[in-house]
């Protein structure tokens, strides 16, 4: 069911404020939501929020049989079905666009990009490799939803161990956690996702980060995914309002400098949770 | 696995025998098909697409109407045998979908629905053979086949792929190329010269990236020459058909439907 489109002052006055630079709250157009990212208990359970917008990611690790194609790889898949918990304008079963979009985008920017080393899950060739699921619930909308669903992905990969595996010949042997410590994952690089909205009017400048209402008041979006060491991992601009080369590049830059900066603060809470988790075997 | 296919080799050749800036063989061909309004069949190499649009019409899904503007209605359908390998895909894969999706976002600021509220304009999407630059040929198909419709749109899209090869930028890439190098999607209207879509999934530098994003622009103008020269040619040819031209090569020009003075505006 469609939320009613927003009403006629609504729209002038959020055009106007953001021709004069100022959004709704009270952001700077290039500035991102602070991301807030809480841990679980279980190791690959995370939290992560940009101010309203939340999306919980949860990992689990299963041994399973390969697919005989690809014998030494592992698998990673990825769940995301956005339930009308989110927002009332998404139905259960059926895929919005927007809901296409979403998922298609964590596709190329969790797999396709080889964020981590599929080669590294594998146990036993043909036999036995690690099935990694991934699995993202939208718990709120308030605009951008990618940008929070990567970083919720992203970070929950870095964040889950899996158990340490013994193979002696044809025998493997799982060890439990509290036998020996587990492992992470081989991450080769950390893909971060950022979306800018952009308007009709030319004298309105690109924003990134935006709103619910900046989002569906926009005239086009555009994702891009990098990592810190400036490598271009999706880059996505599906149709609305054409865009000069120069400004895109502009777009690219800017996406550039803040994959450093939420690099750093990834890292910082990462590191904080597992000071905090530290568990020494003896 | 096969033996490894030199992407480019030491005398500047592609694995199809092209230069790094060369770009497929296009054909593009405008005749009727079925009962479309329009409709287009471009190929770009060996990948071939053809495009139906339907519309401006009643819109037959009543809550997808819109008060003001046309509904642009976008179905992609890949045929079975249109890989190396047969695999009948269904309507709900995500990658058809977002075909689909990306193809409707990048026609709805194009075309121009202010024109026909309450109406839609159904486009048709059928691929017939894929060897890479599919939703190049995709977009380079539903814009002939709108200006096949007579649906008044701002300006051509025209579409082309480009990739990096350690660091000689290429331009419209096969799907052997395509599987292996990093490549990127740009589609652009001529006039203005702005970028309406660009997707790239695979990793690229920054620095690459540039590189190849400027080259691709300039090669989707070049499209741009060939989509209007066909849609002039054809133009032309039923103009002729209908007898109400002057015939080329002097003789007496018999105006039989007194709109002579129309030539003079």
């Amino acid at each position: 069911m469609r939320p009613p489109s927003p009403s006629i002052p609504e729209k002038e006055f959020l055009y106007t404020s953001l021709k004069e630079s100022l959004r709704l709250d009270g952001r700077l157009p290039m500035e991102i939501r602070t991301p807030t990212l809480i841990f679980g208990d279980n190791l690959g359970w995370v939290e992560c929020s940009l101010g309203k917008t939340r999306v919980l990611a949860q990992i689990e690790g299963k041994m399973v049989k390969p697919p005989p194609e690809r014998p030494y790889e592992g698998i990673i898949t990825i769940h995301s079905e956005i339930s009308p918990m989110a927002s009332s304008e998404y139905e259960p079963g059926r895929p919005s666009d927007e809901e296409v979009t979403i998922t298609r985008m964590l596709d190329k920017v969790l797999k396709r990009s080889d964020a981590v080393d599929k080669e590294s899950l594998c146990i036993l060739a043909g036999q036995r490799v690690w099935h990694i699921r991934l699995t993202l619930h939208f718990l709120s909308d308030a605009g951008n939803m990618l940008d929070c669903a990567c970083l919720a992905g992203m970070v929950a990969l870095k964040h889950f161990r899996r158990p340490d595996v013994e193979v002696i010949g044809d025998e493997v042997t799982l060890h439990e956690p509290t036998e020996r410590a587990p492992i992470p994952l081989a991450i080769h690089h950390t893909p971060f996702c950022f979306t800018f909205a952009f308007f009709r009017d030319p004298m309105i400048p690109p924003i990134i980060d935006p709103s619910q209402l900046e989002q569906r008041l926009s005239a086009g979006l555009i994702s891009i995914a990098l990592n810190a060491q400036r490598e271009l991992c999706v880059l996505q601009k599906l149709g609305g309002v054409p865009l000069d080369p120069d400004e895109v590049l502009k777009i690219v830059t800017i996406a550039v400098q803040k994959a450093k900066e939420l690099n750093n603060i990834v890292d910082v809470r990462l590191k904080e949770d597992w000071e905090g988790r530290h568990v020494e075997v003896r | 696995m096969g033996s490894r296919i030199e992407i480019l080799n030491q005398g500047g050749f592609r694995s199809d025998g092209r230069r790094q800036f060369e770009l497929r063989d296009i054909t593009i061909d405008l005749s009727q098909q079925g009962q479309a309004d329009g409709s287009a069949v471009v190929t770009h190499g060996l990948t071939h697409v053809l495009v139906s649009i339907f519309g401006p019409r009643e819109a037959k899904i009543r809550s997808q109407t819109i008060h003001d503007r046309a509904n642009v209605n976008v179905e992609v359908g890949v045929a079975a045998f249109s890989t190396g390998d047969r695999r009948k895909r269904t309507r709900g894969d995500k990658r058809i979908l977002e075909l689909a999706a990306s193809i409707k976002s990048t026609f709805e600021p194009v075309i121009q629905t202010n024109l026909y509220p309450r109406s839609q304009i159904d486009v048709f999407v059928q691929v017939l053979q894929q060897d890479g630059g599919l939703l190049q040929a995709c977009i380079n198909a539903t814009t002939l086949a709108l200006v096949n419709a007579g649906i008044p749109l701002l300006d051509f899209v025209c579409a082309v792929t480009g990739g990096v090869h350690s660091t000689s930028p290429l331009l419209d890439l096969t799907l052997l190329e395509e599987n292996d190098i990093p490549n990127v999607t740009i589609a652009v209207m001529p006039k203005t010269g702005k970028v309406t879509l660009l997707t790239m999934e695979t990793r690229l530098h920054v620095d690459r990236f540039e590189e190849i994003f400027k080259l691709a622009t300039d090669a989707a103008k070049v499209i741009h020459g060939e989509m209007k020269t066909a849609v002039q040619s054809r133009t032309s040819m039923l103009v002729t058909a209908m007898g109400s031209a002057p015939r080329v090569g002097g003789g007496d020009v018999v105006d039989k439907d007194n709109d002579d003075r129309m030539n003079e505006f």
